[in-house]
């Protein structure tokens, strides 16, 4: 077919997954060296400008920690930054083994918030908790996924490229729900563009609240029992991913459309089935932060958070279990960067999205520079390791 | 009163779509030649604080666009080592460019002057000046049309002109040179480039390298022509913006010139229309204009209206048959 955008014909833009390197690395490295090897270039690269700032690379590694794990109240923070990216990190993610880059959940998480908002403000006030609660969840994967649906359907049918048309959501998102909050659903005689606090049967307990009624004290923060539906995303996405049938054609297409062709597996279908469950996945963001952390629907809630996914994907290695301890450590970043930025003079947060920038860079983008090289070391590690070539008789 | 009011608009036009038409060039030049580019949003803001800081502590232009142009290449070759060096995902790399210009210019910025991430303001010498002043008052005489013509078309800085005269330069060079054609066929189709004995690599370099300067001059501007210092963020989406245009002006020097003129009218008029009724629709809301670029470039996308055509060979590395 002449002139088509890489997948006129409905096959996905075939991007190259971090995973499948080209260059043989045995599991071990691939898996936990590699990841750690990219972390460390990204760590070595945003101390060299820490240090060029002015300050000590260690200190600040220091107060880092201490103000992410330091404290309950730190850890708190951390596990709630934590929650979001887990989210975020699993949508970039089901997306990716799919085939599909998807840069928007920025605006799928605007719209899971969108639709939490509705629901909360809509029967917040009439039903009791345990049915406001789950209608929210509903609410905000379907919000989500709706908005990924769009140009998950344009790619599948229409050929248009999935990362170029969910920026151009991402804006679309920002606009709408902008429009939404100043025009529709903002609270009267507030001068700030969010709706009303919503009713208590429609807010996830806090975490707080939850350990106080087992009798354990807990200071008060925005980490709420969210936490639990993340790492229950993350178990049924490994299920999903790993375990079931769809799964397992999703992972096909993405791997090798066209041997999943010859298959019988038609990749529109696939496609559909990956960006919905990856909008569903960002759409619940808007459980954690509108209806957990904040209680109203406000415009500037997901903060980037959708760009973070990618860089805890890709440090991850894209699987659940890699994605949540990777969402943790940006948990950490966030919140011992805000407590840096309190401590030290000078210091900004901003730090963290230069360092997020770094890791995406070093674990995406040049995954493949690290390597040959560390390929080459392991090499060499095996000859030393290797007894000597017996001395040729004669 | 009309008149006026035309004349504004034409000239309040142009001068937002200088810095689209300056990132959609680049974003034209190394698309065909196969690199995808979603880093012009970093490549411009970096380029923006480079110019802003330099100019603030030398106070001289010249160091301010030789420091722009030093930092957008520099970006610009990274992006050439990890993508068309190493095969890396070109993708990812815009990203992660867009990400650690975001957070490089802020963390820099307040170490550096220590006003929350804003650099101080230029002087008056390192900010641009209308040009052609008297042109204008001249054709300000010329009876009926005079007065809108001189408002609308005269009296711009150096960089208003430069930025159509680069749609012309690039337009030439794709279309119209031996450079031109090679670099348009790596992106086409890198393997007969590679039997005809030129470097692919070598071609997707150079694009990358021009990429880098125009997107220099376009966060120049922001610093030179719109407002006085560096604000953390200031590109504020102009550089996807800018991708919307490139891919609505399907992928042609011209066709792009269009699309960002059409994409900053809605971004001039979306002030003016706020509250204003209009006949037919009635009252737009002003996200409504600010979100068109952008469903506009989907529905283009998706084939609704013309078709977008990429070049083949976007976003695969070329990997040399040993």
């Amino acid at each position: 077919m002449e002139g088509c955008i890489e997948a006129r014909c409905g096959q996905p833009l075939r991007l190259a997954l971090p995973v499948s390197q080209p260059v043989e690395l045995p599991r071990w490295v691939d898996v936990a060296v590699l990841p750690a090897v990219n972390l460390a270039l990204a760590l070595a690269v945003a101390a060299i400008v820490v240090l060029v700032v002015g300050f000590q690379p260690t200190q600040v590694l220091a107060l880092l920690v201490k103000g992410a794990f330091g404290s309950k109240v730190g850890l708190s923070y951390t596990l709630y930054y934590a929650t979001t990216f887990v989210f975020t990190g699993l949508a970039v993610a089901v997306a990716l083994h799919g085939g599909l880059f998807n840069i928007g959940a920025e605006g799928q998480a605007m719209l899971g918030g969108l639709g939490v908002g509705l629901a909360a403000l809509g029967l917040g006030p009439h039903l009791p908790m345990a049915l406001v609660l789950p209608a929210i969840v509903l609410a905000a994967a379907l919000f989500g996924l709706a908005w990924a649906a769009v140009p998950a359907a344009l790619q599948a049918w229409r050929g248009s490229h999935v990362v170029i048309t969910t920026i151009m959501f991402n804006f679309i998102a920002a606009a709408l729900l902008g429009y939404l909050l100043v025009n529709v659903l903002k609270e009267p005689g507030n001068m700030a563009a969010e709706t009303a606090a919503f009713a208590p049967s429609a807010r996830v307990p806090g975490l707080h609240e939850a350990l106080a009624a087992l009798g354990i004290e807990w200071p008060r923060t925005p980490l709420n029992l969210s936490v639990v539906l993340a790492l229950a995303a993350a178990l049924a996405v490994y299920l999903t991913v790993w375990k079931s049938q769809p799964g397992y054609a999703m992972r096909a297409v993405g791997f090798a459309p066209e041997a999943s062709l010859y298959a019988g597996i038609r990749p529109p279908r696939l496609i559909m089935l990956s960006m919905a469950i990856s909008g569903a996945l960002a759409g619940l963001v808007g459980v954690n932060e509108v209806a957990g952390a904040h209680g109203r629907l406000l415009g500037e809630f997901v903060a980037g958070a959708g760009f973070t996914g990618i860089a805890v994907s890709l440090i991850g290695r894209n699987h659940p279990l890699g994605i949540v301890l990777a969402a943790i450590l940006f948990g950490a970043l966030y919140q011992g960067g805000a407590e840096l930025a309190f401590e030290i003079k000078g210091f900004s947060r901003d730090m963290v999205f230069l360092l997020q920038g770094l890791i995406v860079l070093f674990a995406g983008a040049m995954a493949q520079v690290a390597a040959p090289w560390l390929a080459r070391l392991v090499g060499l590690s095996r000859r030393l390791q290797a007894p000597p070539p017996a001395p040729r008789a004669g | 009163m009309d008149d006026v009011l035309i004349g504004t608009l034409v000239a309040s036009t142009l001068r937002v779509s200088v810095p689209l038409i300056l990132c959609a060039l680049a974003g034209v030049l190394s698309e065909r030649s196969g690199v995808i580019d979603l880093g012009l949003e970093g490549k411009m803001l970096l380029a923006a604080f480079a110019t802003a800081s330099v100019g603030a502590v030398t106070g001289s232009m010249a160091l301010a666009v030789a420091a722009a142009i030093v930092v957008g290449v520099a970006l610009s070759m990274l992006h050439g080592y990890a993508c068309v060096t190493h095969g890396g995902d070109q993708v990812v790399l815009g990203v992660a460019i867009t990400m650690m210009a975001a957070g490089l210019t802020v963390v820099l910025g307040i170490a550096w002057f220590s006003l929350g991430g804003q650099t101080p303001p230029l002087a008056e010498a390192v900010r641009l000046h209308p040009l052609l002043t008297g042109v204008a008052g001249a054709v300000r005489e010329v009876p009926v049309v005079g007065p809108t013509l001189a408002l609308a078309l005269f009296g711009h800085n150096a960089f208003v002109y430069g930025a159509l005269a680069a749609v012309a330069a690039v337009w030439w060079l794709l279309f119209r040179t031996r450079f031109g054609l090679r670099l348009r066929a790596a992106g086409e189709n890198p393997i007969m480039v590679d039997a005809a004995g030129v470097s692919v690599k070598g071609l997707r370099y150079r694009a990358l390298a021009l990429n880098g300067v125009l997107c220099s001059f376009a966060g120049g501007y922001l610093v030179l022509a719109m407002n006085p210092s560096f604000i953390p963020n200031m590109t504020a989406g102009r550089g996807y913006m800018a991708l919307a245009a490139m891919i609505f002006g399907k992928w042609h020097p011209v066709g792009a010139l269009w699309a960002c003129l059409l994409f900053g009218f809605l971004d001039a008029v979306s002030i003016r229309l706020q509250g204003v009724p209009l006949p037919v629709v009635g009252e737009v809301p002003v996200q409504a204009i600010q979100a068109l670029p952008y469903v506009l470039t989907v529905v283009l996308l998706a084939g609704f209206i013309g078709r977008a055509v990429a070049p083949k060979a976007l976003g695969r590395p070329y990997v040399k048959e040993r």
